[in-house]
């Protein structure tokens, strides 16, 4: 005797039905916002999706009140806005990637990670020179500053977290206060409290200096609000186990939040790989290879951008400067995709 | 694996009428008896000994003057009802207690007749000796079935040559090994609830405590985890002093050898009753504790 095993099914998805009419409505309410624009005073793009929006609303309350009643009239309101939110969020993310792609693919040639400025123009044809130095002095760079800010930002967020000291409160709200400082504030510090007075020149060790002032509190905050999220029964159980508080933190507590220790690094490498201002005042800007973080002028992305824009004005310079913002952009790509994947590997 | 279960208990029940019949009244001294009838558990020390603890959460006093003895190699049930001050007071007597910032607490707690609060005492050292097994179960999620074993080890630093016997013997001795052999590797939160409960108690024992302390180990638990969680309560009675807390009394009936009832009328908790489990369950010398244990309340 066997049993017939029926198909699986999936009752609660929309019929196709419920498609069609989803699709219909979008349909009107494009429709009504094309002719609003045709015909009365509502004008471009900013007019048409106003009036897109202000339809779409209409329409999908009109037609779920009449086919289900008040509460999925108002279900079908919040979806409208949820749905608006994410068109509003992604177009200018996409317009900004697209154009970058788009204009920056001219001003890709082979050699470009491999060459330098030393003994090019801004305005030389664009297969001439490269940003190597500019990309190297931004590994360089933000690398030093990861090294200095991950081991303070992580030990500030452990002694609000786990030792919670009588300070807790006030480094918290100074960490807080911290993460508002203007780049160029950070730059002018660094500028005035060590370039100036001790090392008298530009150099990338300076650069990240003024880069670790902004890195750590992003740092801090994020290793913070992480190690929150670690229940506290994991806390009790290693220090039942006989451990003390340190070796509970280094064993279970931070292996526990590594992921979350990865997003902290994401985001302050973020929060600095794009400033310019700060590395303008005190690292300068190399057009040579420059290795060496402790002495002469590096060059950084960011700043190979900002003097392809303004000093050249050719159309080799702007491609040049477009060029720039793709390798930053897929290089921010590429390492924050690899963050990623190493610290979700293991994680079952 | 043990075969012997809450079903043993006919024998162990005949061991305390016996020494409940010689004496009556105090558990302290019920409890001694016993262990002095019991050669070979001198090994185990002479147990765990409470002079009038007392405890507060900020202001709130919770517990109030707990004197109770727990002799070495025997299992010690805490029953009553919530909030009457159970948790809190196991949790003092491997100074968990003091992990809550506004922890604050009296009297004194006597490890091998030494005070685990006198000044001095490294607590990590107390913490090796009375080992501790909480209400959920809380493996380390970032690390295998046998690094959460082996967990304790690293905590507290100590150096083991032969960890693959002792992870086995640990998992053995929680009746979980064969379940989890093949499948060292993995991780702790691949185990179903009551595999995890058994890893839990696996990880405390790795470091040899001679005392295992139990708040509600089973409450999170299906009825089949909870049989197997028993079984290994009573196997491991044989080489550790236990003490669990829990609100279930027919498990407190099966598996211990003493039973202490708390309550709280509103104010601090206190321990009403402390004797021998049968003599608790079957003639209690106080009416709330006879009320309690057959159901009128709580």
């Amino acid at each position: 005797m066997s049993t017939v095993i029926p198909t699986p099914k999936k009752p609660w998805q929309p019929t196709a039905l419920d498609k069609l009419e989803d699709f219909l409505l979008v349909v009107a309410a494009f429709g009504v916002a094309g002719a609003s624009v045709k015909f009365t005073g509502l004008d471009g793009k900013i007019g048409f999706f106003f009036s897109l929006f202000f339809s779409l609303l209409l329409l999908n309350y009109g037609f779920h009140y009449y086919k289900r009643g008040t509460a999925a009239a108002k279900d079908s309101l919040l979806q409208v806005f949820t749905v608006m939110a994410i068109v509003i969020t992604c177009i200018p993310i996409a317009s900004i990637v697209g154009t970058v792609v788009i204009k920056g693919y001219k001003g890709i040639h082979w050699g470009i990670l491999t060459n330098d400025m030393a003994l090019n123009s801004v305005n030389d044809p664009v297969a001439q020179g490269g940003l190597g130095h500019a990309l190297v002095g931004t590994i360089i760079m933000v690398g030093l500053a990861l090294i200095i800010s991950f081991p303070i930002g992580v030990l500030t967020a452990l002694y609000l977290t786990e030792i919670r000291g009588p300070l807790a409160r006030p480094i918290r709200f100074l960490v807080q206060a911290m993460s508002g400082v203007p780049s160029i504030v950070a730059g002018l510090f660094i500028l005035s409290s060590l370039v100036y007075p001790v090392t008298q020149q530009l150099s990338g060790l300076m650069g990240s200096l003024a880069l670790t002032i902004l890195m750590i509190p992003t740092i801090a905050r994020t290793a913070e609000e992480m190690l929150l999220l670690i229940p506290n029964e994991l806390r009790e159980a290693g220090v039942a186990l006989g451990g003390t508080q340190w070796r509970t933190v280094a064993g279970v507590v931070l292996p526990a939040a590594k992921s979350g220790l990865v997003t902290a690094i994401i985001l302050g490498i973020a929060r600095i790989i794009g400033e310019t201002a700060p590395l303008l005042l005190v690292s300068g800007g190399g057009d040579a290879l420059n290795v060496n973080p402790t002495q002469g002028a590096m060059g950084s992305l960011p700043y190979y951008i900002w003097k392809s824009f303004l000093t050249g004005g050719t159309p080799e310079a702007f491609a040049r400067a477009w060029g720039g913002m793709l390798v930053l952009l897929s290089f921010i790509f590429i390492l924050f995709g690899l963050a990623r994947y190493l610290s979700g590997r293991k994680v079952a | 694996m043990s075969n012997s279960t809450g079903f043993n208990d006919n024998e162990r029940d005949e061991n305390k009428m016996k020494t409940a019949q010689t004496t009556p009244t105090s558990l302290s001294s019920v409890a001694s008896a016993r262990t002095l009838s019991q050669p070979g558990t001198a090994l185990l020390g002479t147990g765990l000994e409470t002079r009038s603890v007392h405890a507060w959460f900020g202001k709130k006093h919770v517990l109030s003057d707990v004197t109770l003895d727990f002799a070495a190699g025997t299992v010690t049930a805490l029953i009553g009802p919530s909030g009457c001050g159970k948790s809190t007071f196991i949790r003092t007597l491997n100074r968990m207690h003091e992990f809550i910032p506004t922890a604050a607490m009296a009297g004194e707690v006597l490890l091998d007749g030494k005070d685990i609060y006198a000044p001095g005492t490294d607590v990590t050292k107390i913490r090796l000796r009375v080992g501790m097994v909480f209400q959920k179960p809380n493996p380390f999620p970032s690390m295998t079935i046998g690094e959460n074993v082996l967990s304790g080890l690293k905590l507290a630093q100590i150096k083991k040559s032969n960890t693959d016997e002792l992870l086995e013997s640990c998992l053995t001795r929680a009746g979980l090994w064969n379940e989890v052999k093949d499948r060292l590797g993995e991780h702790g939160g691949s185990l179903s609830g009551g595999q995890q409960q058994r890893l839990c108690i696996a990880r405390s024992l790795a470091v040899e405590p001679q005392v295992l302390l139990m708040d509600e180990p089973c409450s999170a638990l299906d009825p089949g985890s909870t049989f197997r969680i028993e079984e290994t309560i009573a196997e491991l009675a044989k080489s550790m002093t236990i003490v669990i807390v829990t609100h279930n009394m027919q498990q407190a009936a099966r598996v211990s050898d003493y039973t202490a009832f708390f309550l709280s009328d509103g104010g601090p908790g206190e321990m009403i009753e402390a004797a021998p489990t049968s003599r608790i369950f079957s003639s209690p010398q106080d009416k709330r504790t006879e009320d309690y244990v057959t159901g009128r309340f709580g």
